[in-house]
C-alpha cells in the first residue's frame, strides 16, 4: 500500500530534440544559487550540476555526427529502493533517499568533504567546493533564498529542485488539496528548455508523460521497454531515473561501455 | 615514576580503547562538520514576499517574453513567459542569466566624461545636467557652422520608440547619418524591395513549413530568434518536417537537421541556380504562380538552364549531381517548402545575389505570402508622430549625401551600409565625422576588420555613449549617459524580424533603477528640449513614458496586462496585392540591378599561395556575440575544447591538421591579410578539409573579468568585402595561414 502511493520522480530527455543550447544548465544555475570563477575551462573544477556532453560517432569527415547529452544526478534507486552509490557510501548521512520520492538528496551542513560520495558516483554528477563562493560586489542580491549557498569543502549535486517540490506542496497544501497535478512540480531545467527536450514526472503513475514515453518495467527495475529509450551505463545496475531518448543507434550505443563487436544488450547484469 | 613496557602498552591500548568508545571523538567531529559552518563565509539570501514580474527581454533582438521572479524587491530569476507567441515558458542561455548583467559589475554607474587620453579608462562622475548641456553645446557648435550632417548615430535597431527618437532628432537636426547594425535582415530587405517592390521585413512561417532549405543559417545555433527557432525545430521533430541543412562544418544545426550536405564555401548561390535549373526541367514549379503572378521567368529560365545543369554546379560546390537533383525534387515535391539563408546566426548579410537566388527558388514553387512559407510583413504602424517641423539649417544637412553611401547613386537601394563607415572616415573622401552617438550597438567589437574601426573611431572628435555597460565603444567615448538596464525601464519590443505576425513586447522595470542612470528615450528629449527652437518643438513630450504611453494608444493596457500585444486581425494578402513593382508581379531578374541573377562568386580577401587555407567564423547560442558579451554562467557552459585558459581552439580536420603537423591541443599562429593570432587547435571531424573555424563571441577588451582577455575576437582577422550591388559586407570568410607557434 505504502509503495502504490510513493511516487518516483524522473527525467526523459529526448536527444533528438536536444540542441546542447545549455539553457538548461544556466537554468539550474540560476536557480540553485551556483557559484562560478573567473576561469571555469577547467572543467573537473567547474560546478554544474546539469552538464551538456558533446558526443561524437567518431566516423571521418562527412559522415561525423554530433549529439548533445545533458546529465544532471541520475538520482539512482540502486538494486533496491535507496541503494544508490553514493548514499551507501556516506559516512555523514549528508547523502540520502527520500523514499516519498525517489529523489537523492544532498544535505550541505551534515557534510564534511571527504568526497567518497564523488568517487562512488559513476556519473561524476557531484561536485565539490574547493573554494569559498564569492559573487562580485552587488551580485549576491540575485541569490534565491529558497536553496542555501555553499561554502568551501562540501560535496554538491542536482537535487531535482527539491525545494520546488516543496513549494508545490505547501501551494497545494494552502488550496486543501493533497496531490500535485504532473505540471505543478517541474525542475528549472525542465521548464527552461527552449526545445521541450526534457519530461519530468512520475515514473509510477501510468498516465505521466515520463511514464508513457519511456514505459519502465517495473520487473527490472524500470529498466526502459521503448527501444529508443535508453539510461547511461544500464548494466552497472544502478537503476537511473534519468532516461534518455535517441532514434540514433550510435548514440544508445554511446550510453554504455559496449564492446566493439558487443551488440546492444538485451539483459541487465544484476550485481549485489 | 618509572614508565616500563607493561604500563606503556596498557596505556597506549587502554587510551584507544577509550576514545573509540567515548562519544567524545564523533561529537567532536560532527560539532566541527557544523561548527565551520556556522560562519558567515557565504553570504545567506534574504527571505521575503516572492512576487512576478511579466517584461520583455532585449538582451538580442529575439523579443521573447520573460517572467521575472522576485522576492521582496530584489530580482532572483528569470524565467521564459509562458503562452508568449514567441518563447512560450522557453528562454535561451543568455535570458537566463540576465540578472548577472543587471547587478554585473560591468554596469555604468553614472554619467561619466574621460580623463586624460581616449580609452584609458580614467573618467569623473558628472551630473546629467552637466552632461546634456554638453552633448547640446557641442552639437550647437556644429550646427551654428552648418556642419549638421557631421553628427551621426549607430544604432542597434531603427524600429521601436527609442530609435524612432534618435531618428526624428537627427532629422530636426539636420543631419542624414542614422547608420543601423547590419544583418542578414538588410539582404533580405533588399531582396523583398527588387523582386516584390515592397518595403517589408521577412517573415516566415516556420511553423507550417514541412521542408525547411537551409543555406548555412543557424536554425539552432542562434538564427532569427532563437527561442523560436528551437521550438520549430522541435515541431518539425513531431511533425516529421524536414531540414536539410548546407554548410561546410557540422555545427549544431547541422546535426540537428535530417540531412547535412557539405558545400564548398562561398558557394551556395551556385547551389541555389541549380537546384532551380532541376525544378524548371522537370517542371515541378508552381505552374500557377508562375504563369500569373510573376514577371522576367523566361529570361532567367534560359539563363539557368544554359548555365547551372548539375553537373556544371557539382564542380562547383563540390556536391555530386544526383545529390543536387534529389535534393530539387524533395524541396519541390514538399507541400509547404521553405529555402533560407544567412549563415550562422546571420550577423552579416551576405552576398545580395545568394539571397536572391535562394529567394527565387521560394517564387519557383510559390509558397511566397503563403502559409508555411515566406511572408513580405510590413511594419506595423504603430508609431505616429506629428512631422517634423525642419528649420532651413536641417534641411540643407538633410539634403546631404550619407557617410556611408547608402542611398547614393553607386548603391541606390541600401537604406544602411555601416560596414563603409570605417573607410568612408579614414579616407576622409567625403566628409569628416564630427560628433558620433552609440546606442544598442558595440561596434568596436562588433564590426570587422576592429584596427580600422578603432582608427576611424580616433577620428570622431566627439563620441558619446549611451551603454549600460562598460562595453569596448564605451571604453573608448568621450562622454557615456548611461541608459538603464533592460529589465529597470520602460520600452517596446518591436516584432523580431523573420516573425510572420507582428508581435510587440513591452519591456517594464522589474527593479528600480539601481545607479544613477537615465532612459535614452528621456534623454534625447532633455537634450532637444536643450537645444530649443524647432528641435524642442518636435519632442513636445515631458517624458520617454509619457511619449511611449500615447504613442501606444490602446495597445498600452493590452501590453501592460499581457505583457505583449499581437495583431488579432492579420490577414494574408492574396498574391494580387502582394506585388508592388512595375509589372505589379514577382520579379524573377530585377532590371535595376542588372547582372544579379548570376553567381559571382564572392572575392574573399587574400592569395591562395600565401594563406592556403580558408578561415570562417562560427556562431554558437553559448556565445553571444552581439551588444553584450557572455556573462558568467553562459562562460561556464563553453567547452573546454572551445577555450581553455585563455587561448581559443580552432576547429581543424585531422587531415588538414596533419598535412601541417598539428596536433590535438597544439599552439599555433593564424595569420590572414588583417591580423594575426595565436590559438589552439582542436580537432574536428566535422569540418571539411582545407577550412579553419574560429568561434565568434570571445575576444573582448572590455566587460568584466569573467570574460575580457579570453580568446580572439574574429573581426579581428577579417575585414569587409563590399557586394556590387547592395554595398554590404557578403565576406563568408578570409583566406589563412596557419603555422607551429
Amino acid at each position: 500500500m505504502k509503495h502504490k502511493k510513493a511516487k518516483k520522480y524522473g527525467m526523459v530527455i529526448n536527444l533528438d530534440k536536444c540542441t546542447g543550447c545549455g539553457s538548461c544548465m544556466v537554468a539550474c544555475m540560476a536557480e540553485n544559487n551556483v557559484p562560478f570563477r573567473k576561469d571555469e575551462s577547467d572543467k573537473l573544477l567547474s560546478i554544474t550540476w546539469m552538464r551538456v556532453y558533446k558526443l561524437t560517432n567518431g566516423k571521418p569527415f562527412p559522415n561525423t555526427d554530433i549529439c548533445y547529452l545533458p546529465r544532471p544526478c541520475m538520482h539512482c534507486e540502486g538494486q533496491h529502493e535507496g541503494h544508490s552509490p553514493c548514499v551507501t557510501v556516506c559516512p555523514a548521512v549528508a547523502t540520502d533517499y527520500n523514499i516519498e520520492t525517489g529523489i537523492v538528496s544532498q544535505i550541505y551542513t551534515r557534510c564534511f568533504g571527504c568526497r567518497y560520495c564523488m568517487a562512488s558516483c559513476p556519473y561524476k554528477a557531484r561536485y565539490f567546493n574547493w573554494w569559498d563562493p564569492v559573487w562580485p560586489d552587488g551580485m549576491e542580491k540575485y541569490l534565491s533564498p529558497n536553496v542555501s549557498p555553499r561554502m568551501r569543502g562540501v560535496v554538491e549535486k542536482c537535487s531535482f529542485c527539491f525545494h520546488r517540490y516543496q513549494m508545490a506542496k505547501e501551494k497545494a497544501f494552502m488550496e486543501g488539496r493533497r496531490k500535485l497535478k504532473e505540471d505543478e512540480y517541474q525542475t528549472a531545467c525542465t521548464q527552461a528548455c527552449p526545445a521541450g527536450a526534457i519530461t519530468f514526472g512520475d515514473l509510477n503513475n501510468p498516465n505521466h508523460a515520463v511514464y508513457r514515453m519511456v514505459k519502465p518495467d517495473p520487473k527490472h527495475h524500470g529498466r526502459p521497454t521503448n527501444p529508443n529509450a535508453f539510461r547511461l551505463l544500464e548494466r552497472l545496475g544502478t537503476n537511473p531515473k534519468v532516461y534518455y531518448l535517441s532514434s540514433r543507434e550510435w548514440v544508445r550505443r554511446v550510453g554504455d561501455n559496449y564492446l566493439k563487436n558487443e551488440s546492444i544488450a538485451k539483459k541487465t547484469v544484476h550485481q549485489g | 615514576m618509572k614508565i616500563d613496557r607493561r604500563s606503556f602498552l596498557s596505556f597506549l591500548i587502554g587510551g584507544a580503547a577509550g576514545t573509540t568508545l567515548s562519544p567524545l571523538t564523533w561529537k567532536l567531529m560532527d560539532d566541527s562538520a557544523i561548527w565551520t559552518q556556522m560562519w558567515p563565509w557565504t553570504p545567506v539570501p534574504e527571505d521575503g514576499e516572492a512576487s512576478y514580474v511579466n517584461s520583455a527581454c532585449s538582451l538580442c533582438s529575439g523579443g521573447c517574453g520573460i517572467t521575472v521572479r522576485k522576492i521582496d524587491d530584489r530580482a532572483v530569476k528569470i524565467e521564459g513567459m509562458k503562452g508568449h507567441p514567441l518563447n512560450n515558458g522557453g528562454l535561451c542561455i543568455l535570458g537566463l542569466s540576465g540578472l548577472q548583467l543587471l547587478y554585473g559589475p560591468t554596469r555604468v554607474w553614472t554619467p561619466l566624461k574621460r580623463v586624460g587620453k581616449r580609452g584609458r579608462g580614467r573618467w569623473e562622475k558628472i551630473s546629467w545636467k552637466g552632461a546634456v548641456s554638453e552633448v547640446a553645446e557641442t552639437l550647437g557648435d556644429l550646427r551654428k557652422k552648418g556642419q549638421s550632417h557631421t553628427a551621426g548615430i549607430i544604432s542597434g535597431s531603427d524600429r521601436g520608440t527609442v530609435p524612432r527618437l534618435f531618428d526624428r532628432f537627427l532629422t530636426v537636426y539636420g543631419s542624414p547619418n542614422l547608420m543601423r547594425t547590419s544583418s542578414i535582415i538588410d539582404s533580405y530587405e533588399l531582396t523583398l524591395h527588387l523582386m516584390q517592390g515592397v518595403q517589408a521585413l521577412p517573415g516566415f512561417d516556420f511553423e507550417n513549413a514541412d521542408f525547411i532549405l537551409s543555406f548555412g543559417s543557424g536554425i539552432v545555433d542562434g538564427w532569427g530568434s532563437p527561442v523560436r527557432m528551437f521550438r520549430a525545430n522541435s515541431t518539425w521533430c513531431n511533425t516529421g518536417g524536414k531540414v536539410v541543412q548546407i554548410e561546410p562544418r557540422l555545427s549544431n544545426t547541422a546535426a540537428k537537421s535530417d540531412k547535412w550536405i557539405p558545400i564548398n564555401p562561398g558557394t551556395e548561390t551556385a547551389l541555389a541556380l541549380g537546384i532551380a535549373h532541376v525544378i524548371i526541367k522537370e517542371s515541378l514549379y508552381d505552374a500557377e504562380f508562375i504563369n500569373y503572378y510573376s514577371e522576367g521567368f523566361e529570361d532567367w529560365k534560359r539563363f539557368v538552364l544554359d548555365e547551372y545543369g548539375p553537373d556544371s554546379v557539382a564542380t562547383i560546390t563540390g556536391i555530386d549531381s544526383a545529390t543536387i537533383i534529389a535534393l530539387a525534387s524533395s524541396f519541390a515535391r514538399a507541400s509547404k517548402p521553405l529555402a533560407i539563408c544567412g549563415r550562422g546566426q546571420g550577423t552579416t548579410p551576405g552576398s545580395l545575389n545568394e539571397c536572391t537566388a535562394v529567394h527565387a527558388l521560394n517564387a519557383l514553387v510559390g509558397n511566397i505570402n503563403k502559409k508555411g512559407g515566406i511572408f513580405a510583413v510590413a511594419e506595423p504602424d504603430y508609431i505616429n508622430w506629428p512631422e517634423v517641423e525642419m528649420d532651413a539649417r536641417a534641411a540643407v544637412g538633410m539634403q546631404k549625401d550619407r557617410l556611408d553611401g547608402a542611398g547614393s547613386k553607386k548603391y541606390p537601394f541600401s537604406r544602411h551600409l555601416l560596414n563603409r563607415l570605417p573607410q568612408a572616415i579614414n579616407s576622409g573622401e567625403k566628409y569628416p565625422l564630427k560628433a558620433l552617438f552609440v546606442a544598442g550597438a558595440n561596434p568596436l567589437y562588433t564590426m570587422s576588420d576592429s584596427k580600422a574601426v578603432k582608427k576611424a573611431f580616433d577620428k570622431v572628435p566627439f563620441v558619446v555613449s549611451f551603454s549600460s555597460y562598460m562595453d569596448e565603444t564605451a571604453q573608448n567615448a568621450d562622454l557615456i549617459l548611461p541608459n538603464h538596464a533592460y529589465l529597470e525601464r520602460y520600452e517596446d519590443i518591436p516584432t523580431p524580424a523573420g516573425m510572420p505576425k507582428p508581435v510587440i513586447g513591452l519591456s517594464r522595470p522589474v527593479v528600480k533603477p539601481l545607479f544613477n542612470t537615465k532612459h535614452t528615450g528621456d534623454v534625447i528629449i532633455l537634450l532637444a528640449k536643450a537645444m530649443g527652437g524647432n528641435i524642442a518643438d518636435a519632442f513636445a513630450w515631458n517624458s520617454y513614458d509619457e511619449c511611449l504611453k500615447e504613442t501606444l494608444g490602446y495597445k498600452w493596457r493590452v501590453m501592460v496586462e499581457k505583457g505583449f500585444w499581437s495583431h488579432p486581425d492579420f490577414f494574408v494578402q492574396t498574391h494580387e496585392e502582394s506585388f508592388d513593382t512595375v509589372s505589379g508581379k514577382f520579379e524573377f531578374a530585377p532590371k535595376e540591378t542588372g547582372s544579379l541573377k548570376q553567381f559571382k562568386p564572392v572575392k574573399i580577401e587574400g592569395d591562395k599561395t600565401n594563406y592556403p587555407l580558408l578561415l570562417i567564423p562560427y556562431d554558437s547560442i553559448r556565445l553571444a556575440n552581439g551588444v553584450v558579451g557572455d556573462p558568467p554562467f553562459v562562460m561556464k557552459s563553453v567547452d573546454d575544447t572551445v577555450l581553455k585558459g585563455t587561448d581559443v581552439f580552432i576547429e581543424l580536420n585531422p587531415k588538414t591538421a596533419g598535412e601541417h603537423g598539428l596536433r590535438e591541443g597544439q599552439l599555433a599562429m593564424l595569420s590572414t591579410p588583417v591580423g594575426k593570432a595565436r590559438v589552439k587547435v582542436h580537432l574536428f571531424d566535422g569540418i571539411m578539409p582545407g577550412l579553419v573555424a574560429l568561434p565568434r563571441g570571445l575576444g573582448h577588451t572590455a566587460f568584466d573579468d569573467y570574460l575580457a582577455g579570453k580568446g580572439i575576437n574574429f573581426n579581428e582577422l577579417i575585414g569587409p568585402v563590399e557586394d556590387s550591388v547592395s554595398g554590404l559586407d557578403a565576406a563568408w570568410g578570409i583566406r589563412v595561414k596557419l603555422a607551429k607557434a
